[in-house]
Order: C-alpha cells, then sequence, then structure tokens
C-alpha cells in the first residue's frame, strides 16, 4: 500500500502523476522527449534499454517491467532475452550499446563514477557526443523516476505478462496525454 | 573539463541546459514547479532538502548552489543550513528532521523508505503533501547531481561565486538560461 493517500488505484508511478498533476507533466515531457522522440540517433529501443538496464540496477519492479516490455516490443525481444541482458548478456548488442549501458550502469552508482575510460571507451565504439549525454541523462532520470515510485511504495501488477501485453499500445500513445487508467 | 563538447564558461546544470536546451526545458520547469510552487512547505525548506541531498551525492556544484540559495531564503535563520550541512539538525523543526530523513533514505535508494520514517514523519505533523514533495525533491537531485558529474560540467570553486547564483535562485527562481552570445 502506497505511503500516502494517492486518491486512485492507479498502479506504479501513473498513481503519483494523477495524485499530482502539476508536477506530472514535465516529468512526462522529459520521458517522452528522452524515450520516444525520434529526433535522436539512438533508437527508441536502444534508449528503453537503458532505461530498462538502470530501473533494474535500482530494484524498481514496476519501472523496469514497463521499459523492459517496451525495449522488448522495438527491439523484437522476449522478457527472457531481455533479463539476460539486465544480468550482463551482451553479445547480441552493439559495441557501441555494450558501451553506453558501462556508462549508464556508472550514472546509477553515482556521477563521480563516470571515468574518461568510460567515455573514451563508447566513443571508440562509435558514441557521439550527444549519445553520451542522453545516454547520462537517461541513467540520471531513472535514478529519479525509480526513486518516486518505490520511495512513496507504490503498488506494482506482479504478473509481468500484463506489461508486455500493454507494451505496443504504451508505444503508439507515447508518454504525454496518456490517458491515466 | 567536461566529457563532451559543452559551451565553455558555463557552469554545472546550466552547461547541460544550453548544450540541450530540448530537455533542460522540462528539467527547469520540474524544478521550478517543485522548489517555487505550491506546497506546504516553504522554498527555504524545499531548498534545503535539495542542498541536503546534493552534499550526500557529493555534488559540489549543486549543494553549493542550493545551500546559497536556502541562505538567502532562510534570512536571519541562515545558520541553520551550514548547521545541517555540518551533521546538526538543532534549530530545525521536529517535521523537518524527519523529513530529512526521508529525503535521505530516498538518497540511497527508494526501497530504503520504512514505513517507520514515514509514521515518524506524520507524528511530528507532516501531511501528504510534505512527504510526496520530499520524496521527489530527493529523488529529482538524485537525477540532477548524476546529470551535473556524470558529464563532469564546470564546478566553480569560489565561493563569492555560488552566493551571486543563490541571490538569483532566489529572487527569480529556474529560468532556462539562454544561448551565450
Amino acid at each position: 500500500m502506497p505511503y500516502i493517500d494517492l486518491q486512485n488505484e492507479l498502479p506504479g508511478i501513473r498513481g503519483l502523476m494523477a495524485y499530482s498533476p502539476a508536477t506530472a507533466k514535465p516529468l512526462n515531457e522529459l520521458a517522452e522527449i528522452l524515450l520516444r522522440n525520434d529526433e535522436n540517433s539512438l533508437s527508441r529501443g536502444e534508449r528503453e534499454l537503458i532505461a530498462t538496464y538502470v530501473s533494474y540496477k535500482n530494484d524498481c519492479f514496476f519501472c523496469q517491467n514497463v521499459h523492459g516490455a517496451l525495449a522488448g516490443y522495438y527491439l523484437r525481444l522476449g522478457i527472457a532475452e531481455i533479463d539476460a541482458i539486465k544480468a550482463g548478456e551482451r553479445r547480441q548488442l552493439s559495441r557501441k550499446m555494450q558501451a553506453l549501458l558501462q556508462i549508464a550502469a556508472a550514472v546509477q552508482q553515482g556521477g563521480k563514477s563516470v571515468t574518461p575510460s568510460n567515455i573514451e571507451a563508447a566513443r571508440k565504439a562509435g558514441a557521439s557526443d550527444r549519445e553520451i549525454h542522453d545516454t547520462v541523462l537517461i541513467a540520471a532520470a531513472f535514478c529519479m523516476y525509480n526513486r518516486y515510485v518505490d520511495g512513496l511504495a507504490t503498488w506494482a501488477p506482479q504478473d509481468r505478462q500484463f506489461y508486455v501485453e500493454r507494451a505496443p499500445q504504451r508505444a503508439a500513445e507515447g508518454y504525454i496525454n496518456t490517458p491515466l487508467k | 573539463m567536461p566529457h563532451i563538447d559543452l559551451p565553455p564558461h558555463v557552469p554545472g546544470i546550466r552547461s547541460l541546459a544550453v548544450y540541450r536546451p530540448e530537455t533542460g526545458q522540462y528539467l527547469y520547469e520540474l524544478v521550478q514547479i517543485l522548489l517555487r510552487g505550491e506546497s506546504p512547505l516553504s522554498a527555504a525548506e524545499r531548498e534545503l532538502i535539495a542542498s541536503y541531498v546534493s552534499y550526500r551525492n557529493n555534488c559540489q556544484f549543486c549543494y553549493q548552489s542550493h545551500a546559497a540559495a536556502a541562505r538567502c531564503l532562510y534570512g536571519d535563520d541562515a545558520a541553520i543550513v551550514d548547521e545541517l550541512l555540518a551533521g546538526k539538525m538543532d534549530h530545525l523543526s521536529e517535521k523537518m528532521k524527519a523529513l530529512l530523513q526521508i529525503a535521505g533514505k530516498v538518497q540511497i535508494l527508494g526501497k530504503e523508505v520504512q514505513p517507520e520514517d514515514i509514521d515518524a514523519a506524520r507524528k511530528a505533523g507532516a501531511g501528504d503533501r510534505d512527504i510526496h514533495d520530499t520524496v521527489l525533491i530527493a529523488a529529482t537531485f538524485s537525477l540532477f547531481n548524476r546529470y551535473v558529474d556524470g558529464l563532469a560540467t564546470l564546478t566553480p570553486t569560489n565561493l563569492d561565486d555560488y552566493k551571486a547564483m543563490g541571490e538569483r535562485m532566489s529572487t527569480i527562481g529556474y529560468v532556462l538560461p539562454k544561448q551565450p552570445a
């Protein structure tokens, strides 16, 4: 049960957003531009994978399943394959994505954990400044979303298939103006 | 030196907002609502939470600038800010002590917040909105600190620079910086 009376039954961050619409607006707009906007050289699937990995590292069940299902939808991977990537299986990923996930893991630990050698490895694998920037900001943003969701003890559907089934609709609707249901 | 090619001579979060205003606009909007919008917590109290979390994350740019803003907003009680950063809470209300305890837990991880932490805050007079805003401020600075340090942005070492920032933050609030000429 959530620590505060959200006055709604919505799961995860959706319950928080219905409770606090003023802050929900920039939180949703940030997610949309970072994860779904197509003016980005990282694909939606790659960006959702970074969000999933950080949420897994932060042990946030709701976020890692919502974003894991979206990553799976975009990248055409099943739950088991997404789980394997979270746990460290990287062979099927590009060298660039491997290096960006290393940076994301460092950001999850703390901003100062990102080292010049992390950055150099990403550049050598072909990552641009903008891609490094967006990786850092996605990882940092999920250190916020994960803490907001778990810090107030929101509830999350436990059936992981639920998230997979909803992913195509969520991908189509995006993060802004998603009906709160 | 920053890890990516950021505008020179622009410190911290401002350099990132100038580099990527598409994301910066929502980050500034979020922090303006959180630290200056409607809340049962005063702007000074909210700046104190922001500075406390940033201090615990060892993000000098964020903790110094928000400490400077908190000093301006606390006015005659500005010593509260330096006492807290030195580990003392003697002159804080019981409610603020309990909320800072929650913020410190959120800084570690969302799941660290326990029902006892929430009970203690309620007994000290905190309502749902106080608790919500505290958790979201602490979560948000878990983002900003990682973003600012994860890209190794310029961090001024002269305390006078922070004093000027604190004055600006306490009077005009958070406005997206313009591209420098």
